[in-house]
């Protein structure tokens, strides 16, 4: 076994122990640490298709985010009410939420991913983040569904055979979504489509030359990676019980590119050991200092200027492929 | 009057216009001479602003504070390009996405230890307030209209700055060919922090005389950045006339949309749907506008070598 | 005589007001090594990208197997089977050589929208891309990263991609260059084989190479093809001879 697969699974383990452990230590409060840690990661790895294989630099997976999000909060709404969607009656059910949310976002994903995919580099990075910040006013200016006050979820979505309200539940579903997202990332890496997404990241021209067009490549990946991002957004409305707009915004893109820069850029366990480092960063600095964002600057900074390859390159070494 | 509420309407999406060129001239410059992305341009515009609303809250005078701006800014630019700005260039644009990124962190959480969580509010100087009328019978605010000349004269200025002077004929070497203005016998690292902090006054600029009609506070620069980043993406990464187009596009069609697409809605669809629909739609009208200009010109309008 | 495989006519290609292309027209028929040549700036990379299709012609037509590939872009030409090597060697950097041609075999059999199997458990991918690499002497570096072979072994690899993907015609472009005198002759006796296979358009300085290749030989001076026949033929040529080849070449 390598020592990134071994580190895959010690990682994963620990984020499974974790909420067991703070149930027995007296920290129930760790339990919902341990579902942001999961559901963060979860997001990441969908950018990690589009960013760590494909090298599409996404400045605006926030907005998929934020559709989940949304998606969760506008299905919990309208059960609660017992309002119709689109005129149908619809049960608050997690698994509908994210085909709802996976659905619109790969709608999203697929008209924005066309137009921005016939640029590269800089232009990438600016065009994904300027639509990102037009469904961030689209979604602030949509009086129906809150506006800027974004959209409370009173009552969680349901899932068959668990209680959503007891956090213990919430999590093992957040975690069981995770690996699925893993084994979803871990297959597309592995599989012919992956090579060719691979390669069209280190030399288009030559990719081209072989026959394989990069553009189709690259857009189903930027779909899926937008699909398994939403996943995770919807699951991040479920846990705050709120969908809200700042799920959308410009700094949570940057958020999701940080915590796969933290972990390791195309590593399969790069966004868990992120999410987690992040996580418990946040609550570390928070717990000190009230402007723990500016000591998160400071580390962000060392990790970029000084310690490329993350966590999982520290500990496993430089990437190999094949 | 519909005459006379176009022409203030044009007016004002010219001031939104010229603002977001001072920010788009210097990303521009910036990308086109240093090939960096700089997310924490918004944060030289905070920078800006902030220095203006204290100084001009300590000594009384706006017009310190706009000298406090621009040397605020520009001493920020010039810190943070040779502490760090400076080790990115080589990088890929993801490792300058992430320490801007960074950078905007430090910079926002910064400004709010020091000034704290409420908005400063700055005055409009005395000998700008009021307004005047124009022909066609339009009051319009005097401070703004300075701001259009502003715009105008530094567009001008960064023209002639370009095309007639020494620094200028250094800036285009730079952004044809980095190896030869190292042969010219250029100091490269000593251009690129002037540069750098050239585009950061300007941000600083944009972001004072801006807080004198908003509040000043944390976080004001990065809408403004993110627009700036789609008048670039029209007008052509790195060509200041691309910029300079671009930016009274962008704020002359977002101004106009939002006052008169709902308008057009209600015309169209009635004053109900046209309501919840135009203040979605106008919002999301100057994207659409980049989206259908990238369809024909993936590089912008006016991008070097499109 | 067969139709041609390859046909090129009146193309023409300007950069300002520079012409690249000039009017140039010539074939590839089949089982036959066409060989380009001409001194530097002759525009023969130019228009290799044209028929190749990264460069699109300012008029003129190009034909390939009987159909205009004119409208078509890069990777679907290269699907027609148009293989084309580069004069810089283009490879993905960080993949194996064997990798690298498996991605041309992986192209060659259609899809690339597969996301369940590992491929590299995929026998018809190992298989085509092992046979490749063995044909050009490269198996014992198959696990070697691109980035970290050999020049010469760059060149070697480009060509068992072009192999790989099933090519109906070989656009090779300055194979020779940077090899050794030993490289240049292994290279020289393969390609006389590789002919049977598919016709091969030579881009090639290395004259010794050239003329113990070539059925026929065209030269591209300032984008026009001033001569074009037999080897010995443009041995002979007096306008070759002032143009190109005066130096005693």
């Amino acid at each position: 076994m390598t020592r990134e697969r071994l580190l895959t699974f010690a990682l994963l383990a620990a984020l499974l122990a974790l909420p067991f452990a703070a149930q027995a230590l007296g920290y129930p409060f760790y339990t919902t640490l341990a579902t942001r840690m999961a559901i963060l990661a979860l997001a990441a790895t969908g950018l990690n298709i589009a960013l760590g294989l494909g090298g599409l630099v996404s400045f605006g997976h926030a907005a998929f985010f934020g559709i989940g999000g949304y998606a969760a909060g506008i299905v919990a709404t309208h059960a609660m009410n017992a309002q119709p969607l689109l005129g149908l009656d619809i049960p608050a059910s997690m698994p509908l939420v994210w085909l709802l949310a996976a659905l619109s976002a790969g709608l999203v994903a697929a008209i924005t991913g066309a137009i921005s995919l016939r640029t590269s580099g800089v232009y990438f990075i600016m065009i994904t983040l300027a639509f990102a910040q037009m469904i961030f006013y689209f979604a602030i200016s949509w009086k129906a569904y809150g506006g800027e006050d974004g959209l409370s979820i009173a009552l969680r979505n349901g899932f068959p055979g668990m209680n959503t309200a007891v956090p213990r539940d919430l999590f093992m579903i957040a975690f069981a979504l995770l690996l699925a997202g893993l084994l979803i990332f871990w297959r597309v890496r592995v599989s012919r489509f992956g090579a060719a997404l691979h390669a069209a990241r280190q030399n288009e021209l030559r990719v081209a030359a072989i026959g394989i067009e990069p553009f189709p490549i690259r857009l189903v990946a930027f779909v899926v990676s937008a699909m398994i991002t939403a996943v995770a957004g919807a699951m991040f409305a479920e846990l705050n019980r709120f969908a809200s707009p700042s799920m959308l915004a410009w700094p949570m893109s940057g958020e999701l590119i940080v915590l796969i820069i933290l972990g390791g850029t195309g590593r399969l366990a790069g966004p868990v050991a992120g999410a987690m480092l992040y996580v418990m960063l946040e609550y570390w600095l928070g717990s000190i200092t009230e402007r723990w964002q500016f000591f998160l600057g400071l580390t962000l900074l060392g990790v970029v200027l000084f310690a490329r390859g993350g966590i999982v390159g520290l500990v496993a070494g430089k990437a190999r492929h094949g | 009057m519909p005459t006379a509420l176009i022409i203030e309407q044009l007016l004002n999406g010219l001031q939104l216009g010229v603002m977001l060129f001072l920010m788009a001239a210097g990303l521009t410059l910036i990308f086109g001479v240093m090939g960096l992305i700089n997310l924490a341009h918004g944060s030289l515009y905070m920078v800006g602003a902030f220095a203006c609303a204290a100084v001009a809250a300590w000594t009384g005078s706006f017009w310190l504070g706009l000298v406090a701006s621009l040397a605020a800014a520009a001493a920020a630019g010039a810190i943070v390009e040779v502490t760090v700005i400076r080790r990115l260039y080589d990088r890929d644009h993801l490792d300058q996405v992430l320490a801007t990124f960074a950078l905007i962190l430090v910079f926002s959480e910064g400004t709010r230890w020091l000034f704290g969580s409420f908005p400063l509010y700055l005055d409009i100087p005395p000998a700008l307030t009021g307004a005047v009328a124009l022909p066609g019978g339009v009051f319009y605010p005097v401070y703004r209209l300075a701001i259009i000349l502003v715009g105008l004269a530094v567009a001008v200025g960064l023209w002639l700055l370009i095309s007639r002077t020494r620094l200028g004929m250094r800036i285009r070497a730079g952004e044809s060919d980095r190896e030869m203005i190292g042969a010219l016998g250029v100091d490269i690292r000593t251009l690129y922090t002037v540069v750098f902090a050239l585009g950061a006054a300007l941000a600083g600029l944009a972001g004072a005389l801006v807080g004198a009609l908003q509040s000043v506070q944390v976080g004001m620069g990065e809408p403004v950045l993110i627009l700036a980043f789609v008048v670039i993406v029209i007008g052509g990464i790195g060509s200041i006339k691309g910029a300079f187009l671009g930016a009274l596009l962008v704020g002359v069609v977002d101004t106009m949309g939002r006052i008169f697409l709902p308008q057009l809605l209600a015309a169209l669809l009635g004053p109900a749907p046209a309501a919840s629909l135009g203040g979605a739609l106008s919002s999301m009208l100057i994207y659409i506008v980049m989206a259908g200009i990238l369809a024909f010109r993936p590089r912008g309008l006016f991008a070097a070598g499109a | 005589m067969a139709d041609p495989v390859l046909e090129i006519r009146d193309l023409a290609k300007s950069f300002d007001a520079l012409k690249a292309t000039d009017g140039v027209s010539l074939d590839l028929r089949p089982g036959e090594i066409h060989a380009l040549i001409g001194p530097n700036g002759a525009g023969k990379t130019t228009l290799m990208h044209q028929i190749s299709g990264a460069l699109r012609p300012d008029s003129g037509s190009i034909r390939f197997l009987g159909q205009d590939v004119l409208p078509l872009g890069i990777a679907a030409r290269a699907r027609l089977g148009l293989g084309r090597t580069f004069q810089v060697s283009s490879l993905i950097p960080e993949f194996s050589a064997l990798r690298n041609v498996m991605l041309a075999a992986q192209a060659r059999q259609g899809s690339s929208f597969r996301f369940l199997r590992n491929v590299m458990h995929d026998r018809t991918l190992l298989d085509a891309a092992g046979a490749a690499l063995d044909r050009v002497g490269l198996t014992d570096r198959a696990s070697v990263a691109a980035a970290e072979l050999s020049h010469g072994e760059r060149r070697q690899l480009e060509i068992a991609i072009a192999i790989a993907l099933g090519a109906r015609a070989f656009l090779l472009d300055e194979p020779m260059a940077g090899m050794g005198p030993e490289g240049s002759r292994t290279l020289t006796a393969f390609l006389d084989k590789l002919r049977a296979e598919a016709p091969i358009l030579l881009v090639e300085h290395d004259m010794d190479a050239v003329f113990a290749l070539a059925d026929r030989v065209s030269v591209l001076v300032y984008g026009r093809i001033i001569a074009s026949g037999s080897v010995a033929e443009i041995r002979n040529d007096p306008a070759v001879r002032e143009a190109y080849l005066g130096d005693g070449a």
